[in-house]
């Protein structure tokens, strides 16, 4: 079974991790995944820096640019997790944008997911319909667990044909924003997640944007599976670099 | 075969909308919408009358004859540089203010290169009276001082883009950013046929009133509606695509697009897009688009701002694949000197854009008896401090 829909099955509230491969500094990448699973981190999504992010905020970006800059290529990080299965069980997301994918070759990139032990993909601005006609037997093919979004603004309709079309979980954008523009929730927060709960999905939903400490994780995951935290973690690399992430995770749960 | 988009926004293999989730809303609801109120008569009627009071509309399709006696064609201007703004984007914000406040929207976010696109929108802003905030990489800020006055004068607030590169691209980024954070009240003025269906498309039927005007007024001088060819140059290709429209179906019709060679299609300073990219995914549309072999974006290069721009719209990436369009590259150096050319011949100073499109005669030969259309996309002053450092005047 897909290490993801096996972590889901766990009573327990998931705490899912995102980095950017790549930052703070180019070899980092098998450390921190390391250090996250052996803090309690659930799930990590490891982040493949893009030149043009554009769902993600100033933290994120920054990060990406660095990583960039760093000499980070999707080749590169193939190579960094090519022993990651030999050290860790945790189910593993790469999330990214969808071109660097396209350049990889979409095949090719799938095969090397599988090779490596690679659960699911995040591709923001890969549409539903696009995934549906051209991807999805590829993906399952081999193994891979497409996320799909949902915000506050997506329709009732929509929520339930994505619901359709996923396995594993739903993420669920918590506002209207980029990543890390907005911290904490306030009621609208209140009445999308009631809103969610209230239409039982038949996947569950991990929830992301705007969780950064314990607070915002428990007011996250009152109505759902657990939650994403990625700007938070990479303003506390930026300022901590990888020694102390047992210290971060700490102060989450 | 058809080169329009077809109802999802692809033309051929290129367009449709790769976008983020937190855009799906946005752009679905613009996609339900925009072909209905375009075709509302109090809609068209309000959008013609203000390109004729407002915009000075129709240009004037001009005769240029000690060109055409020096090249040994008829050349035709289209006078676009003639439009209120000084070029002829304000076509297209015209009509995506009109759209806004049918969708209504109460405020209004843009993406600007060199500031052409951003005065259009601030100008219709403060026609409109709508809040207007503009999106320029602080590059662009610092070396194109004069546009951000004029936006300011015009009550636009412009937000510097300081992420990646610093430029066109990365204020587009910026833009986008903004509307996946304001997802209700706002809307986003695209500047060129490209981003997530339905823009190409839209902005395309916008601009379609130059071609529109093309046909006629060549049937008044040469008794026929269609040139032999249209010739336009393309950065994300906004000008080319309203004055290739009426025509894109016309097989008898010959189609030029003009792209900034910048210093040399190999130099590795170029925006040649055609010759230099690569299929992949840019601002939400599937198309060709200069890139690293891992798939990131690179800058483009081009002494022309207006065609400094790492893509090209769907329509035009599709037009040179199938091979309806012929592609040209132009260095800065020929379109400099073609701006001075036309300047001496014809006492019509052209942006350096446009200067692309008239620099294809010295070494594209057209028979005697060809009529070709140039589309004169935009007018010089914004351009004279090029003008004067390159030819020390």
């Amino acid at each position: 079974m897909n290490r993801i829909k096996q972590k889901l099955q766990e009573d327990k509230k998931i705490l899912s991790i995102y980095f950017t491969a790549g930052y703070p500094t180019l070899n980092d990448t098998v450390k921190i995944i390391q250090d996250l699973e052996q803090n309690g981190v659930d799930l990590i999504e490891i982040g493949l820096p893009f030149s043009d992010p554009l769902a993600d905020g100033p933290t994120i970006q920054a990060s990406s640019t660095a990583a960039l800059k760093n000499g980070m290529t999707t080749t590169l990080l193939f190579e960094q997790l090519k022993d990651i299965r030999k050290t860790v069980s945790i189910p593993l997301i790469l999330m990214g944008y969808f071109n660097p994918v396209l350049q990889y070759g979409v095949e090719a990139f799938c095969q090397k997911c599988e090779e490596i032990g690679i659960d699911g993909l995040i591709l923001p601005d890969l549409p539903l319909d696009v995934y549906q006609k051209e991807y999805e037997t590829l993906f399952k093919k081999h193994g891979l667990i497409n996320v799909f979004l949902i915000t506050p603004q997506t329709s009732d309709a929509r929520i339930r044909a994505i619901d359709d079309a996923s396995e594993g979980f739903v993420y669920m954008v918590s506002s209207a924003s980029t990543t890390g523009t907005k911290e904490g929730f306030g009621p609208e927060q209140s009445v999308y997640f009631e809103r969610i709960a209230a239409m039982n999905l038949k996947n569950p939903q991990i929830v992301g944007f705007g969780i950064s400490n314990a607070q915002t994780f428990q007011q996250a995951t009152a109505h759902t599976k657990g939650a994403i935290i990625g700007s938070a973690f990479i303003k506390y690399l930026t300022q901590n670099g990888v020694d102390g992430i047992g210290g971060f995770v700490g102060q989450i749960r | 075969m058809s080169y329009h988009a077809d109802e999802r926004g692809y033309y051929g293999e290129f367009g449709g909308a790769f976008i983020p989730e937190m855009l799906y809303p946005n752009c679905e609801e613009l996609r339900q919408n925009y072909l209905q109120i375009m075709a509302e008569p109090s809609f068209q009627e309000e959008f013609h009358q203000l390109l004729k009071d407002y915009v000075g509309r129709p240009t004037p399709l001009y005769f240029a004859e000690r060109l055409s006696k020096k090249y040994n064609t008829k050349i035709y201007l289209k006078r676009e540089d003639l439009c209120h703004t000084g070029a002829h984007k304000v076509n297209n914000t015209i009509g995506q203010i009109l759209m806004a406040k049918r969708l209504g929207k109460h405020r209004i976010i843009a993406e600007t290169g060199a500031g052409q696109h951003g005065v259009a929108t601030a100008t219709v802003c403060a026609l409109m009276g709508i809040e207007c905030v503009v999106y320029m990489g602080e590059i662009d800020i610092a070396r194109q001082a004069p546009n951000v006055a004029r936006m300011k004068m015009l009550g636009a607030e412009v937000r510097p883009a300081t992420s990646g590169s610093k430029t066109l691209k990365d204020a587009t980024n910026e833009a986008i950013r903004d509307w996946i954070n304001n997802p209700v009240d706002t809307h986003y003025i695209i500047g060129s046929v490209v981003g997530p269906h339905p823009y190409p498309d839209m902005v395309a039927r916008f601009q379609s009133v130059i071609s529109e005007e093309i046909k006629s007024q060549l049937l008044e001088k040469e008794g026929r509606e269609n040139p032999d060819f249209v010739v336009a140059c393309v950065g994300g290709g906004s000008n080319a695509a309203g004055a290739f429209y009426h025509f894109l179906d016309t097989p008898e019709v010959g189609i030029i697009a003009v792209e900034a060679a910048g210093k040399g299609i190999h130099s590795g300073e170029s925006a040649a897009t055609s010759a230099l990219g690569k299929i992949g995914i840019i601002h939400g549309s599937k198309t060709l688009l200069m890139q690293t072999p891992d798939g990131q974006i690179t800058e483009p290069y081009s002494i022309s701002a207006g065609l400094d721009y790492p893509g090209v719209g769907p329509l035009h990436a599709h037009l040179y694949t199938s091979g309806r369009g012929e592609f040209i590259s132009i260095t800065d150096d020929e379109a400099m000197k073609a701006g001075l050319n036309l300047c001496k011949l014809e006492g019509i100073i052209p942006a350096i854009e446009s200067s692309h499109a008239l620099a294809i005669f010295k070494d594209r030969k057209f028979a005697e008896d060809d009529v070709v259309v140039v589309n004169l996309s935009g007018r010089g002053d914004k351009d004279l401090q090029n003008y004067i450092d390159y030819f020390k005047l």
